[in-house]
């Protein structure tokens, strides 16, 4: 169906107009929709396209059926939005988000910046910070098992510091 | 500052000059930030959103950057005010479906802008004009440790920062680069080039970003990833990608000056001409139109139109900066005369 405005692109926004008491259909493409200033919800496409890799995870049923305790979603929740709800979420579906983030992103640990105040005291996370550089310095060269092995150290040491 | 004087005058980012600015635009970073004891504002309470926007609101009061900042509250923006800071890409077409308590703030000459209370609590955002990337970072980087003494930012040692969409955990940064690619378009080298870029972690977007097309021949690239790869070296690699598309443009239009000069300029001239004498436009012709009088200028076919002047009618001519400019609302139909007779005028 092409655009009712400029008759040249495919119309992909599509809505119901009320006008003088009349119904109609409205059908325009993006550029046309802009112009008018209708929103395209440009998030629509990539939040189908988590869901669908959330679904693909492998996990049992049981862990699916989680429900984060301080904002009430449930794993089904985040399935279909495509949204996390809280920091919570985070820990309560950290099973299934780990390899998520692995999918999306090829890797699943930070070595960005450091919040300069961390739960009410200053950055005490420079040694991690370190051994992360070393591990992007690995998965650069990679030196994958070297890199396995560093990361599992990180881990450890997060797991000591960390109160 | 008001949003009236925003349209007296564009922002700072479109000034066209920086690196390689005669096919790099503009340069942004953005940051995705959540405060870690309330729920995602897709989720929380009209209450939170409020407690969440009044923290906000306290911690920037105190930042340089945003020292005669200009605070705006969705439900005090009409439409037309809201569409006019789409086009300026001070928020974006999501903030205009945003709930209660969404704000945005606006620094000076519209370098650093603030969103609150859109998909993730806060989003903040530099623009540099030209290929500026590691400024633009520089900038975002130095007011988000300002914010991150005064808010405790929701951040896991594993993940990084987190976000309400797991595509923006860890850096919570997109950085991107507004690109003019005539001739790459013109000799067809464009998809396949678009396409080498996301086996770098990169993807292209259309003018307004994510699900948008790409219009006028102006394309956005910017980083796939966020986890994984410090904030220094994402940027790297767009600016070391960048380059190289830049690169192939340059070698693009040198092959098509040499080749087909004369097509090339008959397409540039025949732009000028319409634009210096049509009575109405409409916007999607006049993007094209004002890409081939870019190019044109780029090339010094065109000696009396500067490269800011460009940058400005881009801005201008959108449907909503032009019904500002007028004082009124207009029909589409109005707009492309008032659209015609604002570019006669500035191109005179
Ligand atoms: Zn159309
Ligand atoms: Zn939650």
């Amino acid at each position: 169906m092409l655009c009712q405005i400029c008759n040249k692109s495919e119309a992909t926004v599509h809505y119901t107009e009320l006008a003088d008491s009349n119904v109609s259909e409205i059908h325009l493409c993006e550029r046309c929709a802009v112009e008018k200033g209708i929103s395209v919800k440009p998030h629509f496409l990539l939040a189908d396209l988590m869901a669908g890799l959330v679904g693909a995870e492998k996990f049992p049923v049981a862990k699916r059926g989680k429900k984060c305790s301080f904002c009430g979603l449930t794993y089904s929740g985040f399935k279909s939005m495509g949204r996390l709800g809280c920091a919570k979420c985070y820990e309560t579906f950290k099973e299934s988000l780990g390899a998520l983030l692995d999918r999306v992103h090829g890797c699943s640990i930070h070595t960005g910046k450091v919040p300069a105040v961390i739960d009410g005291e200053v950055d005490r996370t420079l040694v991690t910070r370190k051994m992360r550089d070393r591990l992007q310095k690995l998965i650069e060269k990679e030196e994958f098992e070297e890199a396995a092995r560093l990361r599992d150290e990180i881990r450890k040491y997060i797991e000591q510091v960390s109160p | 500052m008001n949003l009236n004087d925003m349209i007296k005058e564009t922002g700072a980012w479109l000034r066209g000059t920086g690196a390689n600015a005669d096919i790099v635009v503009s340069s942004r970073v953005r940051l995705a930030r959540n405060l870690s004891e309330f729920p995602f504002p897709h989720r929380a309470s009209s209450e939170h959103r409020e407690k969440i926007a009044a923290a906000v609101l306290r911690a920037v009061t105190g930042c340089p950057a945003f020292a005669n900042s200009l605070v705006l509250g969705i439900e005090e923006i009409t439409p037309l005010d809201k569409q006019l800071l789409a086009e300026k890409h001070i928020i974006s077409l999501e903030f205009l479906e945003c709930g209660e308590n969404a704000k945005v703030i606006i620094g000076e000459k519209e370098t650093i802008s603030l969103m609150v209370n859109e998909e993730d609590h806060l989003r903040l955002q530099a623009m540099q004009p030209g290929l500026q990337l590691m400024d633009a970072w520089k900038l975002v980087d130095e007011v988000d440790t300002q914010l991150s003494r005064r808010i405790r930012f929701a951040y896991s040692q594993d993940w990084g920062y987190l976000t309400a969409c797991p595509t923006n955990t860890g850096t919570g940064m997109r950085a991107s680069l507004m690109l003019h690619l005539p001739c790459l378009v013109i000799s067809k080298q464009i998809n396949k080039i678009l396409h080498v870029i996301t086996k770098f972690g990169l993807v292209a977007r259309g003018l307004y970003g994510e699900g948008t097309e790409p219009s006028g021949n102006f394309f956005q690239i910017s980083n796939q990833i966020t986890l994984g790869r410090s904030e220094e070296d994402l940027i790297d690699n767009i600016e070391r990608i960048g380059k190289q598309v830049v690169g192939h443009e340059q070698k693009a239009r040198k092959v098509l000056v040499t080749k087909s000069r004369t097509e090339l300029e008959d397409r540039v001239f025949r732009a000028y001409g319409i634009l210096r004498n049509a009575r109405t436009v409409s916007s999607a012709e006049t993007l094209e139109l004002l890409s081939d009088l870019r190019l044109g200028t780029e090339l010094g076919m065109i000696q009396e139109v500067d490269r800011e002047l460009l940058n400005e009618l881009l801005m201008l001519v959108q449907p909503a900066h032009l019904q500002k400019t007028e004082g009124s609302e207009l029909s589409p139909a109005e707009r492309d005369i008032k659209r015609a007779n604002l570019i006669r005028r500035k191109l005179e």
